[in-house]
């Protein structure tokens, strides 16, 4: 097989961390096809995120900078990728399962009329074809897909590999041109939810709130408990939907995948679409009222309890033991 | 304008799939068929969006003859009219997009909708191909859409993993549609009977000269690992014990 581009993610000059676990795939790809893996930065004054990615145990990295990458687009992106993958004929791109890469890496499949196996939880060979797994029904079912085509585009489910080690003897980083054409489309504004806290996809516990929570100012208890825990917090759709918690908190089959060591539900009944989002946690713990609720089937300790009992009497045991 | 709107008929997404025993495929007996919940919101969309303009709705699907009963949901809905491009279940995602770009060219299309990905395959890929397909912007994962006064260019405020982003695209342009987008309307009844007049032309697959054999085949399906579950504890303090001592992760 040819060599491997990973195209890495940053955001605000700041290296993701999810591009770790898209290093780890390319790495097992390499390992059963043969190949190099690179990395590809883009963007604009973006050295220092080149700087991390050369830690990452890849062979190179290849930084294409420019005014024009300095705001993500997936025109702008997609097309910079296609010039670098096409110039010096990479057989696989990899990039993560984020809305970073789920945005671009199927422009990119148009583009270059290649193949694009998304969110993939694992990769195998046989004989001379290359196998991945992937989710589908909201993770009811693993598929098992073939790939025909040069080069194979996959992105990669940050929660199904092993993030790379970084800050390993640095490869080199070798600039290249890169020409952008944003055409149609322009960059206008980005709202972040700004927080102190771990990210969602990071994080080593979660606490996360459904309908039950019944209002925005209630997730205080969620996020009084979440400190104590250094946790981030999650939300079900139904709190989203309901205005009392940011999108990007969501976690679900469309919104955030996660699988920390910890994950508590409190008043979430636990739809298909949620566990898809959550049941790969280490540990499950419920809260909810109604004990009939789908969530208790995944729960390792379920609580059948009223949370706005359950989570006061969380905290004071907690905060009972960091003091002991 | 004229509007054109991909739909996917798909498996009740509320019903837990169950794998055959061969692994060839999913038990699709006993499931109702409906339409793709992303979709829903991209007709909504759609419909909303003709509601302030002189427009038209077209909605397009591709695949088996059976999805027109979906196709006569997006009618009753109130979209003016209907192809389905007849085809088989195995067109992958490029396939579909290359399928959809000759209906978007022979149509004129000036906006294409979509959903963001179906809950079947949970690909997220067609809009995306597609826009690359055809040259256009794309803007997915769309919360907001709105049309400049001259109806040429679409600010779109998009759900990204850090919050929102919103970005401009010129028109003809691809949007994929987020969940939060707008709440889709029930069919009346009055839609539902119109809806059995509306045009709904039958397209053979052949007859559109596009190469869709699958470059991305799914071999099988299993059942993802078992999780036990169903444990209990008694109390809070229970819990927090077993928290500690038992899986260790206080």
């Amino acid at each position: 097989m040819a060599d491997i581009l990973v195209v890495v993610e940053h955001q605000d000059g700041v290296f993701r961390k999810n591009t770790l676990s898209v290093v780890s795939a390319a790495k097992a790809l390499a390992g059963l096809t043969g190949g190099e893996v690179d990395a590809l930065v883009l963007g604009d004054g973006v050295a220092a995120v080149a700087d991390v990615a050369a830690g990452t145990g890849v062979r190179k990295v290849l930084l294409g900078e420019g005014a024009a990458f300095a705001k993500y687009l997936a025109v702008t992106y997609a097309g910079a990728v296609a010039q670098v993958a096409k110039e010096k004929g990479y057989g696989a791109v990899f990039a993560p399962a984020s809305t970073f890469g789920k945005d671009f890496m199927p422009r990119l499949s148009g583009l270059l009329d290649a193949p694009l196996a998304s969110d993939i939880v694992g990769l195998e060979k046989e004989g001379e074809a290359l196998r991945v797994k992937r989710p589908m029904y909201a993770g009811n079912a693993i598929g098992t897909v073939e790939l025909a085509g040069s080069p194979l585009l996959i992105t990669v489910r940050q929660t199904a590999f092993d993030a790379a080690a970084t800050g390993g003897a640095k490869a080199p980083v070798e600039k290249v041109a890169v020409t952008a054409e944003a055409g149609g489309t322009a960059f206008v504004s980005r709202q972040e939810t700004k927080s102190e806290r771990p990210e969602l996809t990071e994080a080593r516990v979660i606490v996360s709130a459904g309908r039950g929570i019944k209002s925005q100012e209630n997730f205080r208890l969620v996020e009084e408990l979440s400190d104590l825990l250094n946790a981030a917090i999650g939300a079900s759709r139904a709190a989203v939907d309901a205005g009392w918690a940011p999108n990007d908190w969501q976690v679900g089959q469309t919104g955030k995948i996660v699988a920390p060591e910890l994950y508590i539900a409190l008043g979430i009944s636990g739809a298909i679409q949620h566990l898809a989002g959550m049941k790969d946690s280490k540990v499950i713990v419920a809260i909810n009222k109604d004990e009939e609720a789908p969530i208790f089937q995944v729960a390792d300790y379920g609580l059948v309890a009223d949370l706005f009992k359950a989570v006061p009497e969380m905290i004071a045991e907690l905060k009972k033991l960091k003091s002991a | 304008m004229k509007i054109l709107v991909a739909i996917k008929p798909v498996p009740n997404p509320d019903e837990k799939v169950k794998i055959k025993g061969d692994g060839s495929g999913i038990v699709l007996d006993n499931i109702k068929t409906v339409v793709n919940p992303f979709c829903e919101i991209a007709v909504e969309e759609a419909l909303r969006i003709r509601e302030k303009m002189t427009g038209e709705v077209v909605v397009v699907t591709v695949g088996p003859k059976v999805g027109e009963q979906q196709v006569r949901t997006a009618l009753a809905m109130g979209a003016d009219r209907a192809v389905l491009v007849e085809a088989g279940t195995d067109l992958d995602s490029l396939a579909v997009a290359k399928v959809l770009a000759k209906v978007v060219a022979d149509e004129k299309a000036e906006l294409v909708l979509m959903g963001k990905q179906s809950v079947d395959d949970d690909n997220n890929q067609v809009g995306q191909i597609l826009a690359a397909v055809l040259g256009w912007p794309q803007a997915t994962f769309a919360s907001k859409v709105e049309l400049s006064a001259d109806n040429k260019k679409a600010n779109v405020t998009r759900e990204v993993d850090g919050g929102l982003e919103t970005i401009e695209v010129a028109l003809p342009a691809v949007v994929t549609t987020d969940l939060r987008l707008n709440e889709p309307r029930y069919a009346s009844l009055p839609g539902i009977m119109k809806a059995k007049k509306k045009e709904l032309k039958v397209v053979p697959l052949a007859s559109l000269g596009v190469d869709t054999a699958p470059r991305v085949k799914v071999l099988s399906y299993a059942a993802p690992p078992l999780r036990a579950g169903g444990g209990r504890v008694a109390d809070v303090a229970e819990l927090m014990s077993k928290l500690k001592n038992e899986a260790k992760v206080l």
